[in-house]
């Protein structure tokens, strides 16, 4: 497969056929923020902090660079005013849920978000779908998974097969971005709280 | 029925059709939209049978369930055919009036009839009607004529004779081509040429390729496709099948939403019988193109009317929107090549390869060509289905089809475009309907929902509603959508709850900005419409919101009172009695005063008081004035003063 020759902030920058515009900035020493994004798993797009602008016709463009796939003389930029407006404005929703997150934080530091700027609702998850994909698309279990949509949606950990497979795997905990026990919280939650049905029959 | 493998074999199908058919034989038609059955045409139906049977008229007369022509607000609508009688709002008890008059002595009951509300005139046929009159039915105007569960209804008006031209005349480019020259954008709410995101799928390398009916129709307030598709659901099925063949696809879905039992029920009936007759399956009329469709019910999901999102569920997934650079029509359901089409785009497909590209692009403007169908609701005299020629402008819509603003109230904004659209205030009344026409307005055409709003709607709470709704529909996958619009929501709230900060518009700025520029699908790029288009053209209300507590439409519970008014008070007790709260004091010969403490704001108050009193009032911005005092309550009855 030939090289595709690309440019990001001024650099020239040799890319494979395939890759994304995040894995050829990442390879020329780049850096992209993302909080979504992880080298074993499908892109995923939902964060949407690696956003990067594209020269088009006279015009820019913003496309999340983890899922937008490299061009032939593509220019990209992947800091402008409006990229770090939105990045901060990102980071500040974000953190109205973690707001100790050091991730989050170290992001807040480099683009000026302010941590108090919405109410805080502290659910510690932001969403990013790195354990519920990791088990999926690693391990191959299905363990987490997302239930509910919109503004209720959340993390949960299914405890006929979390019952099974979690204590000796883990490895989703490390995984996220905000706290680590977040996920053990989760999980012991799910293990520990009697099915929905197992209620119902001690209501009776 | 055995196969018909021919187009001759198909057009001795229809005369054989056609001829156990006597045009000049009496014929019932009883709109069976859901509309229609919500108001009781289920029972008017079956009266008309059991009449019919009584008078011993069964052999002659036929009577039929069809589908929906659009009249929802005067329905049941019931048409008598050969004279096209419309008779509306009909209930079982006029039923036997209708078959002796109508029926035996061509008599017309004159009491059933429109009657023109400014001139008192009677209107006897449909196209009487100024609800009619000014509309361009070409999809609608067959669905009184036909009963959806009955094939022979479709063809005897011509249906299936797009199908066998495109099979045997011409070929998949040519096919390809027509519908290109016809300009048919997509109905669904992007309004992308249908021509161009076919030619895309049939030159995709992949050989196997899908084609899709969208009938996830979501919108509040739009049920255009549940009557496209209830009412004829052959005319769906024969552009699909006309797709299929033009991308070289051999296997189609139709994704519904499981709320439209009627239209599962229908299509499902439709695909059996046209495979029944050969319009499906193997070797299609002997042309020897294959096709199949499935139906797949949706899990009342929104957002599953976004393209990837309804992919991802037909593949057996949660209805999430994929990221895409690459198009669905190239890379799509299965990775494969596929054209996702709204209900109304494919029903129009047939019309344009019947009567020809040039024909069809003789309605509408520069770019949008053809007709749309709206879901006419809100605020507005004729609520219903209408179908117009692009290029119409709103103030016909609204007024000449609509018959205007009940209650001699006066307009304010239509809605256009479901949560992604925005709201058209009344100086651009004389805007032509068309794609790009209402995008420019900072609206949009979506799937055609048009909600009319009078002056006692509260713009502020109108993009509180959508954002309320979007956060229930999101998907919830990107930050964007899901965080931005969960605060969008806080703040409106707050807005309408007299809690509004200055800062507030700026800030909601910001968070439309992060949706449209960097959310994952059109709906998080979309959902700041409402509150955009409405800011950009009632401010005022905003800011009457956000700097003096005011909601200058009285329609925000937390910022207005309810008043009784001293000088006009008779002290009738009615307001009293009906007060569900308890906070009105009154009693006999004394004026009434409301206890603001214990107000819930229902507005009952208002609603009971005699408007030759008219003593209510509702006040927002202001302080109550002070109750008057004890002696000065009683009511001095001009009566009892002689």
């Amino acid at each position: 497969m030939s090289d595709i020759l690309l440019s990001i902030d001024g650099k020239e920058v040799k890319a494979k056929e395939g890759m994304t515009v995040l894995e050829a900035a990442r390879s020329a020493g780049i850096s992209i923020p993302t909080l979504c994004h992880h080298e074993k798993l499908e892109p995923y797009g939902a964060c949407r902090l690696c956003i990067v602008e594209l020269e088009s016709r006279g015009g820019t463009r913003i496309v999340v660079s983890c899922v937008y796939p490299v061009e032939k003389n593509l220019v990209v930029r992947t800091r402008s005013e409006k990229i770090d407006r939105i990045r901060k404005m990102i980071l500040e929703l974000q953190l109205a849920h973690a707001p100790d997150s050091f991730i989050l934080q170290d992001l807040a530091k480099e683009y000026g978000a302010d941590r108090n700027r919405f109410e805080k609702e502290p659910s510690f998850c932001i969403h990013c779908g790195l354990c519920v994909r990791y088990c999926a698309e690693v391990k191959k279990k299905n363990a987490v998974g997302f239930v509910d949509r919109g503004i209720r949606k959340e993390i949960s950990f299914i405890p006929e097969i979390a019952s099974k497979e979690c204590w000796n795997c883990k490895e989703c905990f490390p995984l996220c971005p905000t706290e680590a026990l977040q996920a053990a919280y989760v999980l012991i939650d799910a293990l520990i709280s009697p099915l929905p049905s197992v209620k119902l029959e001690a209501a009776k | 029925m055995p196969r018909i493998n021919s187009p001759d074999e198909l057009e001795k199908v229809r005369q054989e059709v056609l001829s156990r058919r006597d045009p000049n034989e009496p014929c019932i038609s009883i709109c069976a939209g859901a509309g229609c059955l919500a108001s009781g045409a289920g029972e008017v139906i079956s009266a008309f049978q059991a009449e019919i049977d009584k008078q011993g008229l069964k052999r002659e007369v036929n009577t039929k369930g069809t589908g929906c022509p659009g009249f929802c607000e005067r329905g049941p609508v019931v048409v008598i055919y050969p004279e096209e009688i419309c008779y509306l709002q009909v209930k079982p008890e006029d039923v036997p009036e209708i078959v002796s008059q109508t029926i035996k002595e061509k008599k017309v009951v004159d009491r059933l009839l429109y009657v023109d509300p400014s001139t008192g005139e009677k209107a006897t046929c449909e196209s009487d009607i100024p609800f009619y009159k000014n509309q361009e039915r070409i999809l609608l105007s067959s669905n009184i004529k036909i009963d959806p569960k009955n094939i022979d209804d479709y063809l005897a008006i011509g249906g299936y004779s797009a199908l066998p031209k495109v099979l045997f005349q011409m070929t998949s480019d040519e096919v390809v081509e027509e519908v290109k020259k016809s300009n048919l954008r997509g109905r669904g709410g992007g309004g992308f040429p249908a021509g161009r995101k076919w030619e895309g799928s049939r030159n995709a390398p992949e050989p196997i390729k899908y084609v899709i009916v969208n009938a996830d129709e979501g919108d509040p307030g739009a049920f255009m496709d549940r009557a496209v598709l209830e009412g004829n659901p052959h005319s769906v099925l024969e552009g699909l099948i006309i797709g299929a063949y033009a991308v070289g696809s051999h296997e189609g879905y139709i994704y519904v939403r499981q709320e439209y039992p009627l239209a599962v029920e229908n299509v499902n009936i439709a695909i059996r019988q046209a495979e029944e007759y050969g319009f499906l399956g193997k070797n299609i009329l002997g042309s020897g193109f294959d096709f199949i469709v499935k139906v797949h019910q949706g899990a009342g999901a929104f957002v599953c009317g976004e393209s990837t999102a309804l992919m991802t569920a037909l593949e057996g997934r949660a209805g999430e929107p994929r990221p895409k650079y690459i198009r669905s029509n190239v890379v799509g359901l299965w990775g494969r090549p596929s054209v996702l089409n709204n209900v109304e785009t494919w029903a129009n497909v047939p019309l344009i390869i019947n009567k020809g590209a040039d024909w069809f692009t003789q309605y509408g403007t520069e770019s949008s060509k053809g007709t749309k169908i709206f879901s006419l609701v809100g605020k507005i005299n004729n609520t219903g289905l209408v179908e117009v020629p692009m290029g119409i402008t709103l103030k016909d819509i609204i007024y000449k089809i609509g018959g205007g603003i009940p209650g001699g109230k006066r307009f304010k904004a239509v809605q256009t475009g479901g949560p992604s659209g925005g709201c058209i205030p009344e100086e651009l009344l004389d805007l032509e309907v068309g794609f790009d026409e209402l995008s420019k307005v900072g609206s949009m055409m979506g799937s055609g929902g048009m909600i009319v709003m009078d002056e006692d709607t509260c713009m502020v709470d109108v993009s509180r509603y959508f954002l309320n709704f979007l956060t229930d529909e999101s998907c919830g996958k990107c930050v964007p959508c899901r965080e931005g619009i969960r605060q969008m929501l806080k703040i409106l709230t707050n807005i309408t709850q007299g809690k509004g900060k200055e800062s507030d518009i700026e800030l909601l700025e910001e968070l439309s900005e992060t949706a449209k520029e960097a959310a994952l699908c059109a709906l998080g790029k979309s959902a700041p419409n409402p509150f955009l288009s409405t800011l950009q053209y009632f401010r005022d209300e905003y800011e009457a919101h956000i700097k003096e507590k005011r909601c200058p439409a009285l329609s925000c519970k937390e910022l207005i009172s309810y008043y009784i008014d001293p000088e006009k008070c008779k002290a009738c007790t009615i307001c009293g009695r009906k007060c569900p709260s308890d906070a009105i004091q009154g009693g006999k010969n004394l004026i009434h005063i409301v206890d603001q403490e214990k107000c819930t704001k229902c507005g009952t108050c208002l609603e009971v008081c005699p408007s030759r009193y008219d003593a209510v009032r509702k006040i927002s911005g202001e302080p109550v004035p002070p109750p008057i005092p004890e002696e000065a309550r009683t009511v001095v009855r001009k009566s009892k003063q002689k």
